[in-house]
């Protein structure tokens, strides 16, 4: 295939445009919608419009839109980045591309074990969601992962493979799994079982929103500050807000990126190490010996 | 009936405070032994260190746990709860 063709070139653009044009249109669809407000304001996600339903109406709200327009931009990303593969000439995005599939698949092998790697394209997939739906509260947006609902959706996806997994090693086995070391425990080991998915989304959530929350109030801070110190000098030099230049940089660099990215790495480890610790490897191997001989034996 | 409404905010405000301050013990402890031993391994094998220290902030961030939970109770206490008592309170009286 000629790299140097018209038709890739155009397919090129159009690609990068899908990238990077579903983060354009969230910030002009906060610009448009989002209310004036005076002085400190902390409010969940925007509620655009709700859709009647016959149990309760569903609304679509801000942290939705921006998290289907995060998919849309990875997506994006995806097929920039595998444009044009080829095996013996490669091209930069190739590299980088094979070498995002590499670390992924290494990072699944190493902590879930052989049985596991086909989980690589989930655990990427819930990484790159993670991470990049954190990021953008770096455009100003409302990050979608500071509203409980994503996270819990996640967390709730994550439940149920673990249980898929305990149910692996037989019905019984799993009832069974709830009354040890004995008996009278069952109620705290179905506690237990419940706070899993229930802490995994607390910690991430509560990590992103209390970043944006304490951003707002550190801003609010710095601003009357400014103008406390400076608002007797005369005109406009004493509106101008000399503290909020630059210091809430440095706090948007730590709560915004490192503990975006951080939390993003933080629940795929847990989903992996949870799924592959409620896998009963002994009693499924059990189990399938037996079907094996009844097999044999019919 | 301003009373009440009073003794509701400052309530809220009280209970926020001493659930943030309670709730950041734990984990300053928990995160304070973590750094420590993460030091003590690092200085005795200091060729580990990469492991050493991607595995301590993993735990950090885990044991952190804790203080973002009460700094969830906190903030909703002080920008959801008030709200919510008073309206109550307004409705129940009438």
């Amino acid at each position: 295939m000629n790299r140097k063709n018209r038709y890739f070139i155009v397919i090129d653009v159009l690609l990068i445009l899908l990238t990077v044009l579903p983060i354009l249109g969230a910030i002009v669809l906060k610009v448009l919608t989002t209310p004036q407000t005076e002085g400190i304001s902390i409010t969940g996600a925007l509620i655009y419009f709700t859709i009647p339903m016959p149990i309760q109406d569903l609304p679509i709200t801000a942290a939705q839109i921006n998290s289907w327009l995060v998919i849309l931009s990875i997506l994006g990303l995806c097929l920039y980045l595998t444009h044009g593969l080829d095996v013996k000439r490669c091209t930069k995005r190739q590299h980088i591309a094979e070498w995002i599939v590499e670390t992924c698949r290494h990072l699944v092998e190493d902590s879930m074990g052989p049985f596991f790697s086909g989980y690589a394209p989930f655990i990427a997939s819930i990484l790159a969601l993670s991470a990049f739906s954190s990021l953008l509260s770096l455009f100003g947006l409302y990050p979608p992962t500071s509203d409980i609902n994503v996270v819990g959706g996640w967390a709730l996806l994550t439940f149920i493979l673990i249980t898929y997994y305990k149910l692996k090693g037989g019905f019984g086995n799993y009832l069974k799994g709830f009354t040890e070391p004995i008996f009278i425990m069952a109620p705290l080991n179905v506690l237990g079982e419940i706070a899993t998915p229930v802490s995994m989304a607390f910690r991430h959530y509560g990590n992103v929103l209390s970043g944006s929350v304490i951003a707002v109030l550190v801003a609010a801070a710095l601003q009357g500050l400014s103008s406390l110190l400076l608002g007797w000098l005369p005109g406009f030099l004493g509106e101008i807000p000399l503290f909020q230049i630059g210091i809430p940089a440095v706090l948007s660099a730590y709560f915004d990126v490192f503990s975006g990215c951080m939390q993003a790495y933080i629940f795929a480890m847990l989903t992996m190490l949870n799924v592959s610790g409620a896998f009963p490897e002994e009693l499924y191997q059990k189990r399938m010996q037996k079907k094996q001989m009844k097999k044999a034996k019919a | 009936m301003e009373l009440a409404i009073g003794i509701m905010l400052g309530c809220c405000a009280l209970g926020a405070g001493i659930c943030m301050g309670i709730g950041a013990v734990g984990p300053g402890i928990g995160e304070g032994n973590a750094v420590s031993k993460a030091c003590e391994a690092i200085g005795r094998q200091p060729e580990s260190k990469g492991a050493v220290t991607s595995t301590m902030i993993m735990g950090c961030a885990i044991s952190e746990t804790t203080g973002i939970y009460s700094l969830v109770i906190a903030i909703l206490l002080i920008f959801v709860a008030p709200n919510l008592f008073v309206n109550a309170l307004l409705k129940a009286l009438g």
